[in-house]
C-alpha cells in the first residue's frame, strides 16, 4: 500500500499548492478556511516563499494578484464573507488575465451564516460573483485526495489560460481527514513567455489560442496593465470593436478549451434510469447510495462534477439523449445546481434533494428520493 | 478480517475529543484500513458539545459520517444526552462512572470507568482523552496497540509525550479490568 | 536620464484639465527619478482609480492601474514577491484616504518599502466633484451642496500615527520643494508617504469660488508654509524620517535562517 498520510482537506490544499509551485500566499483568517493560511504560514518560509496576513480579504487577493504580476505563483483562501469581499479583484484578474488561485471553503450564508458548518451555496457566486461578462474556472473536489489533486490542477489551469481559478469545496471536505497519497504532479504548467523583443511587444496581442503572453514585471518588458477595457497594447480604449473583441477573447479562450478544462467522473451511467448528479460532499452520499442501489440491481448511475465552471453541459446532454434518465440532484443549496442542470435536462426529469441547514445530505434522504424516482 | 467501526468520541469543547478521533484514525490508517475522520463543533473553541467521528473499514468508504454507531466515548453528560441516541444495538459505550446512562438504548454494552477520578490523580488531568482512548481500544480492540501508541506520539506536543504515555498505560489497565 | 524619456510620449496629451495640478506633481516625480540611477525595467508604478491614477499610464515603467483604493495592497504583493523592484504608488485623496485608507495605515504599520505619493486636490475629480476625506470642513462639493459636514484627516498626522517611517508634504505652488521631498521619499528604505497639495480648478475651485488655476496656486502659496513654521498655515516639508527594519528585508532575512534549520521562537 502506498504511503498514505492522514490529513485534512485544508491541509491537502496546502500540500497541493506547494507541489504545484506556489510561492506566495496572502490571506485573512476566516472559518472554515483558516487551516490553509496557517499551513502556508508554516510552510512557505521554509521554501523561500512569502506568506503575509493582510488587513482584509480585499487586500489579500490584491496582494496575491500583485505577486502573480511579479511572476510568482500566488493564491489566497477564504470563505463566503471574505469571498464576497474579493469579488471586485477577481474581476480585475479576469480582465487583466493574471493567474491566481482563490480557495473558497464554503460555509452557510448569507451574511455571517453558519461559520462552522458546510454549505454549497456559493456555487453561483463562484461563476457570477464579480460584475461583468468574465471568464472563470471553478473546480470542486469532494475528498481529501481530490483536494490535493485539484489544487495542483487549479494552478496549472490558471497558468495555462491566464485566468483566476477558484477551488470550491464545502466545510465538510475542508475539515475531513482521510488517508492521502501526496504524489508528485505529473505536469507543472508555467505561463507563456513573450516570444518577441521588448520593442515589438504587444502584451494583449494574443495568438490564435487567444491566450496572451504576459511578461512578469521586472523582466525587461515595460507595459501597462489596467482594469479598464483595453486594446492589444494594454492601454485603455473606448473603441467599441476593441471592447467587444476583448470580452469575446477573454471569455472565448475558456469556452474554446472546455474539453481540456472540464473534468467529471461518470459511474454506471450508460444504462441508468436514474443518475445522481453532485459535486463536493454530496458526492460522498451519492456514491454510497449509488453503489448500494446497484448492489440491489437498481439502474442508478452517478455523475460527479469536478469542474463546475465551465459547466459540463455537453456530457449531461449526451447522457440524457442516450438514457432518458431522471436526474436526482442532492445539493447543499436551495436549488442552484439543479437550475443550471435544467439547461441540459428537462425540468420534469430533475428531482432535487435540497438541504442547506449545515448538515450533510444523508444516505437515507437520498435513497428515498432515488426510490421515488425509480417508481 | 472484515472490520467496520463507526466511532463517535464526544465531550465538551477543549477536552480533546477531536484529537482523540484523529489519533484513532491515524492508528487505523497505519493498520491498513480505510478511514475517514470528521468533526462537529460550534463557533466557540471552548465549551459546548463537540464530537469526532471516525469510520474504519476494510471496505472503501464514501459517506463520511457515522450512521450506525457501534462504538462511542462520551466524556460528559451533555454529550451522552446529545449523541446517545445514535448508538446502534450491540454498540459499545465507554463513559465516566459519574455519568447517568439510564437513557442509553437497550442492547448497548456500557462500560463505566473512573475516567476523571483517575485523570485527576495524573500530573495533568488534560490527558483524560488519551486515557479514554486506551480504555476504549482495550475493551473494543479497534486498532493495534503499537499503532495507537505511535499515533499518540506523533500527534501530541513533544513535551507531553511521557505524560500521555502514562495516561495511555493507565487507560489500558482500566480497560483490562473492565473486560 | 532625461525625464522626458520616462514619459510615454504617444499617450500625450494627458486627460487632466487645463490648470490641474497633477501634471506639476508628475513632473516633480519624474525630475526626482531622473536624478537617480534607476533601471526603468526595475521600476513599477501602481495606481488605483481617479484622476491621479491615470498618471501610471503616462510613464514608461512597468505600470499597473488597479481597482479603486487598492493600489497599496497590489503594490505590497509585487514588492514582497520581488523586493528588487522599486515600487511607487501614485494615488489620490479619495483613493488613498477613503476607500483605500485601511491599506494606507497597514502599509505604514508594516513599513514595507513603497513610496506613496498622494495627489491631494481635496475632491473626487474623475467623477466630477464629490467630497473626499481631505475636503475641508464647510467646503462645497456636489455631494456637499450646503458645505461639507465632515471633518478632514490631516494625512501627515494619519501617516505618522500609523507608523510610516518617512512622511512629507509638498505643494504644487512649490514644485522644487515637492521634487526634493519626493526624491527623499524614493531614497528612503521603508514606507514613505508624500502628500502633494494640488489644485482642481474645474470642480473644487469653481464650486468654492476660488478663481482660476493661477488664483488657486496663489491661494496654496499663501496658505502653506514651506519652512513648516508659520502659524495658521499648512506646513510643508519632511516631518518624519526614521529608520526601522523594512518589511521585506526583515521577512527574507528571517526566513533565510529558518531555511537553514534555525527555527524561530
Amino acid at each position: 500500500m502506498a504511503n498514505k498520510k492522514l490529513i485534512q482537506g485544508n491541509e491537502a490544499c496546502v500540500e497541493g499548492a506547494l507541489a504545484a509551485g506556489v510561492r506566495f500566499f496572502a490571506g485573512y483568517p476566516i472559518t472554515p478556511s483558516t487551516e490553509i493560511a496557517e499551513g502556508m504560514a508554516e510552510r512557505l518560509p521554509l521554501v523561500g516563499g512569502a506568506f503575509i496576513q493582510m488587513e482584509d480579504e480585499i487586500a489579500s487577493i490584491a496582494a496575491a494578484i500583485g505577486a502573480s504580476i511579479a511572476g510568482v505563483k500566488a493564491m489566497t483562501a477564504t470563505s463566503g464573507p471574505g469571498f464576497s469581499l474579493m469579488q471586485e479583484n477577481i474581476g480585475f484578474a479576469a480582465m487583466t488575465e493574471i493567474p491566481v488561485v482563490v480557495v473558497d471553503v464554503c460555509r452557510g450564508g448569507p451574511s455571517t451564516g453558519t461559520p462552522t458548518k458546510g454549505s454549497q451555496s456559493d456555487f453561483m457566486q463562484t461563476r457570477w460573483g464579480t460584475h461583468g461578462d468574465h471568464p472563470v474556472i471553478v473546480l470542486t473536489p469532494s475528498s481529501v485526495q481530490e483536494v490535493y489533486d485539484e489544487t495542483i490542477r487549479a494552478f496549472n489551469l490558471a497558468e495555462k489560460y491566464m485566468v483566476p481559478v477558484i477551488l470550491l469545496y464545502d466545510e465538510v471536505v475542508g475539515h475531513m481527514r482521510e488517508g492521502v497519497v501526496l504524489t508528485k504532479p505529473e505536469e507543472i504548467i508555467e505561463r507563456k513567455k513573450p516570444s518577441v523583443k521588448p520593442e515589438d511587444y504587444r502584451p494583449y496581442a494574443a495568438a490564435e489560442d487567444m491566450i496572451p503572453a504576459l511578461a512578469p514585471f521586472g523582466t525587461g518588458y515595460r507595459y501597462h496593465i489596467t482594469g479598464l477595457s483595453h486594446d492589444e497594447t494594454g492601454f485603455p480604449t473606448g473603441n467599441p470593436k476593441a471592447i467587444q473583441g476583448l470580452l469575446e477573447r477573454i471569455c472565448g479562450k475558456i469556452e474554446a478549451n472546455r474539453h481540456d478544462i472540464i473534468k467529471y467522473n461518470a459511474f454506471d451511467v450508460d444504462d441508468a434510469e436514474a443518475v445522481i448528479l453532485a459535486f463536493g460532499s454530496p458526492v460522498r452520499t451519492a456514491r454510497h447510495v449509488q453503489k448500494e442501489a446497484r448492489a440491489r440491481g437498481k439502474k442508478v448511475g452517478l455523475f460527479q462534477i469536478l469542474t463546475a465552471w465551465p459547466f459540463p453541459h455537453e456530457a449531461l446532454q449526451e447522457i440524457y439523449a442516450k438514457t432518458q434518465a431522471s436526474f436526482v440532484i442532492p445539493e447543499m443549496t436551495l436549488g442552484q445546481l439543479a437550475d443550471e442542470v435544467s439547461k441540459s435536462v428537462p425540468r420534469d426529469k430533475i428531482y432535487s434533494v435540497l438541504r442547506n441547514d449545515g448538515e450533510m445530505i444523508t444516505p437515507a434522504q437520498l435513497e428515498e428520493a432515488v426510490r421515488r424516482v425509480l417508481e | 478480517m472484515n472490520k467496520n467501526w463507526e466511532v463517535i468520541i464526544s465531550g465538551s469543547g477543549g477536552q480533546g475529543a477531536i484529537l482523540a478521533g484523529i489519533i484513532l484514525a491515524e492508528a487505523a490508517l497505519a493498520d491498513g484500513y480505510n478511514v475517514i475522520q470528521t468533526q462537529s463543533y460550534g463557533p466557540e473553541a471552548r465549551g459546548g458539545a463537540s464530537r469526532a467521528e471516525v469510520l474504519i473499514s476494510s471496505e472503501a468508504l464514501a459517506y463520511p459520517k457515522v450512521q450506525n454507531c457501534n462504538l462511542m466515548v462520551a466524556m460528559t453528560q451533555e454529550s451522552l444526552n446529545k449523541y446517545g441516541g445514535m448508538l446502534a444495538p450491540g454498540a459499545i459505550l465507554v463513559t465516566d462512572e459519574e455519568i447517568d446512562t439510564s437513557s442509553v438504548p437497550d442492547g448497548v454494552i456500557v462500560h463505566k470507568a473512573p475516567i476523571f477520578a483517575t485523570a485527576a490523580r495524573l500530573p495533568r488531568p488534560m490527558v483524560a482523552n488519551i486515557m479514554v482512548l486506551g480504555i476504549m481500544n482495550t475493551v473494543a480492540n479497534v486498532v493495534s496497540p503499537e499503532h495507537l501508541q505511535a499515533a499518540i506520539q506523533a500527534r501530541v506536543p513533544a513535551a507531553t509525550i511521557q505524560l500521555n504515555m502514562e495516561a495511555l498505560a493507565k487507560g489500558i489497565e482500566i480497560g483490562q479490568q473492565l473486560v | 536620464m532625461n525625464y522626458k524619456d520616462m514619459l510615454r510620449a504617444d499617450k500625450m496629451p494627458h486627460i487632466w484639465c487645463p490648470g490641474c495640478g497633477h501634471g506639476i506633481i508628475l513632473a516633480a516625480f519624474l525630475r526626482a527619478m531622473a536624478a537617480k540611477e534607476v533601471d526603468p525595467d526595475k521600476v513599477v508604478v501602481v495606481s488605483g482609480i481617479g484622476c491621479s491614477a491615470r498618471a501610471s499610464g503616462y510613464l514608461d515603467f512597468n505600470t499597473l492601474h488597479t481597482t479603486h483604493g487598492r493600489a497599496i495592497a497590489f503594490a505590497t504583493g509585487i514588492k514582497l514577491a520581488n523586493p528588487e523592484l522599486m515600487v511607487v504608488v501614485l494615488t489620490g485623496d479619495g483613493d488613498c484616504a477613503a476607500i483605500g485608507g485601511n491599506h494606507l495605515i497597514h502599509g505604514a504599520r508594516r513599513n514595507i518599502d513603497l513610496t506613496v505619493i498622494v495627489f491631494n486636490n481635496s475632491i473626487y475629480g474623475m467623477t466630477s466633484g464629490q467630497y473626499s476625506p481631505l475636503t475641508p470642513h464647510r467646503k462645497k462639493a456636489t455631494t456637499a451642496p450646503y458645505g461639507n459636514f465632515d471633518h478632514p484627516f490631516d494625512l501627515v498626522e494619519l501617516a505618522k500615527g500609523a507608523g510610516a517611517t518617512f512622511v512629507a508634504r509638498g505643494a504644487t505652488a512649490y514644485p522644487r520643494q515637492l521634487e526634493k521631498v519626493i526624491s527623499h521619499g524614493l531614497d528612503h528604505k521603508g514606507f514613505s508617504v508624500i502628500e502633494a497639495v494640488s489644485q482642481c480648478p474645474t470642480y473644487y475651485g469653481r464650486r468654492n469660488k476660488m478663481g482660476s488655476a493661477v488664483d488657486m496656486l496663489h491661494w496654496i502659496k499663501e496658505n502653506t508654509s514651506p519652512g513648516g513654521k508659520e502659524e495658521g498655515k499648512i506646513p510643508l516639508g519632511v516631518f518624519v524620517q526614521v529608520q526601522r527594519p523594512e518589511y521585506c528585508s526583515n521577512y527574507y532575512e528571517s526566513i533565510e535562517s529558518l531555511a537553514r534549520g534555525e527555527k524561530g521562537e
